[in-house]
Order: structure tokens, then sequence, then C-alpha cells
């Protein structure tokens, strides 16, 4: 039996697991989680409804704006606001730099996990160029807090679409500047071909989502089967794996990486110049009628659903987050049996965990 | 062999390059405009004292309860120099515990709380930095004067009046209509 973490430098947050070994190869493993645990969905219902986008910043702490889009989308469909357009695309270009961003440290920790440093000096290059438009966009580099119910805080600023505009050549190049340097190493590929894999099958009852899914060849993104906000008018592919093993789940954040920025680029041209940025008639502490709602989102980790039920009051009486990271780690036990212990962590990394999401 | 040149003349060409990285405590990068900083509390110099009136709702608005204050009747209201007829007397944030939200400067009527610059706030003692009236309106200042600080309201009156002055009468003052309704209900909502 080994113990590994909380304290282990590559379990990506505070994460512990029981493994039990025979001589090198894993029998058998026990996910321990909860260690990052806040009660921020108890803490959500004594909080007033914009006051909530702080805790939603805090749970997925690598893709703040997509969880932000999580929450005010769910208030806004249970009061029933339409959002303007250029909010819209604001909206969905902040989200989709954010996933690049986050499968940015993907791709860099994967490397690290897999024993290579240079990767995540490059993925932290890119991510240094998107953060810095948001930190000139909503003032900080993790925290945003800029998505509003109905809308945004305030205007980004004049030369916004510029600004993105400029950063994507650099994004594409280091994207595959990137893919170069890791996709196809030797290396990588002996450790990480037909490691840890799940089935199709296997996959969707476990209830993974998102990249972990669609690399198990089932092709299912919410932006496509179920848009939210404005991805109906975009055209962009998902990739889908074969094998569903460490590799294929790799390279799904890599292709994804690019139809990110292809949804950027459509989304900077459609994106009209002028226009509110907030719904009308929403002013105040908002009050959503009686009832109760579900909405899912697809962050850079998979599907992120929130139910809210409301009883018509400025705090919401229930409010259940579905993390994607959560549903995600339930398959790391079937994944661990039969590997060698050093590829444990790779598988894990594979999954792309964010323990703030997983205990909330 | 060519791919092993290649790599090396890759190594020299970034060997050569300027560092990014800053040392820290000894250089400091350039804030950005928007940098969210801790809150602070905005001066008005022209009646020598603080825009804040102590209404509280910024105080029932912040998520984690980090302030508290109190008003009391402003003398200089009584001898006609300022339009505040009530005015902060005791206010406190504890940075410590504030998560630059800015929560509260968005829902404050007043333009009397801004998120400054500051935000090296370190100290040993865990309530350290508990900063009173004194503490925040100095932070104000010193903000203020760094980004020639204009009170949003005037910056949109000044821009209101422009467009007043293009557009014809009638929509300007339809305009003003509007701005006073959402005053009302501002108004309705702080009490
Ligand atoms: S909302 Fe503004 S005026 Fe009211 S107490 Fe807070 S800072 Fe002062
Ligand atoms: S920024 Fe947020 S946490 Fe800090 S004092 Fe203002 S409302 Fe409170």
């Amino acid at each position: 039996m080994v113990n590994m973490g909380p304290q282990h430098p590559s379990t990506h947050g505070v994460f512990r697991m029981v493994l039990w070994v025979d001589g090198e190869r894993i029998v058998d493993a026990e996910p321990h989680i909860g260690y990052l645990h806040r009660g921020s969905e108890k803490l959500c219902e004594g909080e007033l409804y914009p006051q909530i986008i702080t805790l939603f910043d805090r749970m997925d702490y690598l893709a703040n704006y997509n969880m932000e889009m999580a929450f005010c989308a769910t208030v806004e469909k249970i009061m029933g606001i339409t959002v303007p357009d250029r909010a819209e695309y604001i909206r969905v270009i902040l989200c989709e730099l954010n996933r690049i961003c986050s499968h940015m440290l993907f791709y860099g920790t994967m490397g690290l996990d897999a024993g290579a440093m240079t990767p995540i000096m490059y993925g932290f290059r890119e991510r240094e160029r998107i953060q810095n438009l948001f930190e000139a966009v909503s003032g900080a580099r993790m925290m945003h807090n800029y998505f509003r119910i109905g809308g945004l805080r305030e205007d980004p600023p004049d030369d916004f679409a510029e600004r993105v505009a400029g950063i994507l050549p650099a994004l594409a190049q280091g994207i595959e500047e990137g893919d170069k340097l890791l996709t196809y190493n030797e290396v990588f590929l002996a450790r990480s071909r037909g490691v840890g894999v799940l089935s199709g099958q296997d996959a969707l009852d476990y209830g993974l989502s998102g990249p972990s899914l669609r690399a198990s060849g089932i092709p299912d993104d919410i932006r496509v089967t179920e848009p939210y906000s404005i991805y109906d008018r975009f055209d962009f592919d998902i990739p889908v794996g074969n094998n569903g093993d460490t590799w294929d789940r790799y390279a799904m954040r890599v292709e994804e990486m690019r139809q990110s920025l292809r949804i950027i680029e459509q989304a900077l041209e459609q994106m009209p110049d002028d226009g509110p940025i907030k719904a009308t008639g929403v002013r105040g502490i908002p009050r959503p009628p009686e009832g109760e709602v579900y909405v899912r989102v697809e962050t850079p980790r998979g599907e992120m659903g929130v139910y809210l039920v409301s009883d018509g009051g400025d705090k919401p009486y229930r409010l259940k987050v579905r993390p994607p990271s959560f549903a995600n780690l339930q398959a790391l036990r079937p994944m661990l049996r039969g590997v060698y212990i050093a590829d444990a962590v790779m598988i894990l990394g594979s999954l792309d965990i964010v323990l703030g999401e997983v205990d909330r | 062999m060519l791919s092993t040149l290649k790599g090396m003349l890759m190594t020299l060409r970034t060997s050569l390059r300027k560092p990014v990285t800053a040392q820290y405590p000894k250089e400091h990068l350039p804030l950005m405009e928007r940098q969210v900083g801790f809150p602070a509390l905005t001066w008005d110099a022209d009646v020598s004292e603080p825009y804040c009136v102590g209404c509280m709702v910024c105080v029932r608005m912040c998520p984690t309860q980090c302030m508290s204050g109190t008003m009391i009747d402003n003398p200089h209201h009584a001898e006609g120099k300022s339009t505040r007829r009530k005015i902060i007397e005791e206010f406190e944030i504890n940075l410590g515990r504030c998560i630059l939200c800015g929560l509260c400067v968005e829902v404050c009527n007043f333009d009397a709380i801004e998120m400054s610059h500051e935000h090296e706030i370190s100290h040993f003692a865990r309530n350290g930095r508990r900063s009173d009236l004194p503490v925040l309106l100095e932070m104000g200042k010193k903000y203020q004067s760094e980004t020639n600080w204009i009170s949003p309201a005037v910056k949109k009156a000044a821009i209101a009046a422009e467009k007043a002055a293009a557009a014809p009468a009638a929509e300007a003052g339809e305009t003003k209509e509007d701005v006073s309704a959402v005053a009302d209900e501002t108004e309705g909502e702080a009490k």
C-alpha cells in the first residue's frame, strides 16, 4: 500500500490517493478528496446573487470566466433576461481565451508529469499573453468578477478587439510550436500511448465529460449539442479520439486550443463595435422568480452544471453545482488498475482536474 | 546532425534574448490602468471632506463582511459649505479579509470608494491591516493624484452635456428625466 499525496508535487492540488501495489503494478487505487472543501454550495445560500459570482470565480480557478458564465447564464435563464449581443460576444471571446489559457497549463503540466521541463515554459509564455489581456480587461489576473447577471461589469478597453486580434497569431504559433515539441516526441508517445485506456462505454458510465470523454470517442460538446450563449453562430469542429488513452486525452486539448482560436476569430469578425453591454431592466440586486432551473456550460474540463432553486428572494434557496472534474475523477480508479506506479501521475494529469472544483 | 544544429541555433537565439523576469522586490512591473488594488476612500478636495456619506450600502454588499462604519451629521453642511447632509465618521476595512471583488465600488452611488492601485499590504500581525478612515483616505488621495482621478459622475455629466449640445433639445430633456428616475430608484434601494 502506497500513500500518494496530499502533498505530492504532481497531484495537481491537494489530492490523496491510496494505491495498492504488487511490485511496480497498481492493483487498486482509492482517491481521497475533500482537502480543499470550502462549502461553496452552502455559502451560496447565504449570499446575494451578485456576491455569488465571486464564489464561482474561486471554484475552478483556472477557468474563472467560464465559471462566471455558468452562474450568470443560470440566473439569466430563470429570470428570462436576454443579454445584449455585444456582451455575449465579449463573453465568448473571454471564455475561449480562458479555455486556451487553461489548456496551456494542462499542456505544461502534462510535460512535467512525463518528465519534460520545457513544455511548461512554453505554456506559461502563451498564458502570459492571455493573462495580460485579462488584466487589462478586468483588472485582475485570476479572480476577475467581470461578468454580471445580464451582461458585463464595464466596457472592455477601447482597443479590446485590436488587442485580442493582436495576440491571436502569436498564440497560434505558440500552439504549433508546443505541438511540435511534445505531441509526437518518441518518449512521450511511449509513456502515453495505450496507457490508462478508458472505453467509450465506460466513459459514459462514469459520467465523464469534456475532452476526457471525447478522447474515448464520444463526440459530445455542450457548445454544439446544446448551444448556450451564442455558440450556435460559430463554425468549429469537435476533436474526437479513438483509443481513450492518455495520449488521446492530451491531443484533444491541443486540438481544442486551435478550435478555440477559430471561434475567437469568428467572434471578432461578427462582434458589433458599439452597443450596450448590460441588459436593460437589471438594476440593483436581482430577485429571480420562484422556480428551479438547470443550466450546463462547457468549461475547459467538461460539463459544468448549475442547479438553482429560487424562492423569490435575493438569495438562492439552494444551489447545486455539478463540477466536471469531480465526475472525471471517478474514472481514475478503473484507469489505474494494472498500470505502473510511474504512470499514475500521468493518468491523473491527463484528466486535468482542478481540486478547487472537485471539493468546492 | 541537422536537427542538432537547428536545436543549438534555437538555444543560442533564446539565450541572447533579454530576460522577461523582473526581480520582484527590487523591480516592479508597470501597473495596468484597470489594475484592481485594495479599496480606498476618495477625497473631495473642493470642500476638504471625503466623498463618503456613510450610507452603508457597500458595507451590506461586501461578500466577506470586512467593512464597517458610522455616519454623523456633516458640520460643513450646517455651515453651508457642502451639499452632503451626512458624512462618514468612522470607517474601517479589514484589508486582510478583502477579496478585491470590487462590489463595494460598484454599488456606491457617491463615487466615494475606488479600487486603488495599492496591492502590497503584507503585515506581521493577522489583523494588522484593519485600516481606518485616515489610512483609507490617504490611500485614496494617493490613487487620485496618481491617476488624475475625476469623479465618474462629473465625467458622465460632461459626456452627457457634450451629447446634449449635439442632440436636439427635446432629447436632452428626456435623458435628464431618465437620470433622475435612476437616482430615485437607487436612493430607494439605499434605504
Ligand atoms: S456606499 Fe459609498 S457613500 Fe455609502 S458608505 Fe460606502 S463608500 Fe460611503
Ligand atoms: S472589494 Fe469586495 S471584499 Fe473588498 S471591501 Fe469591497 S466589497 Fe468587500
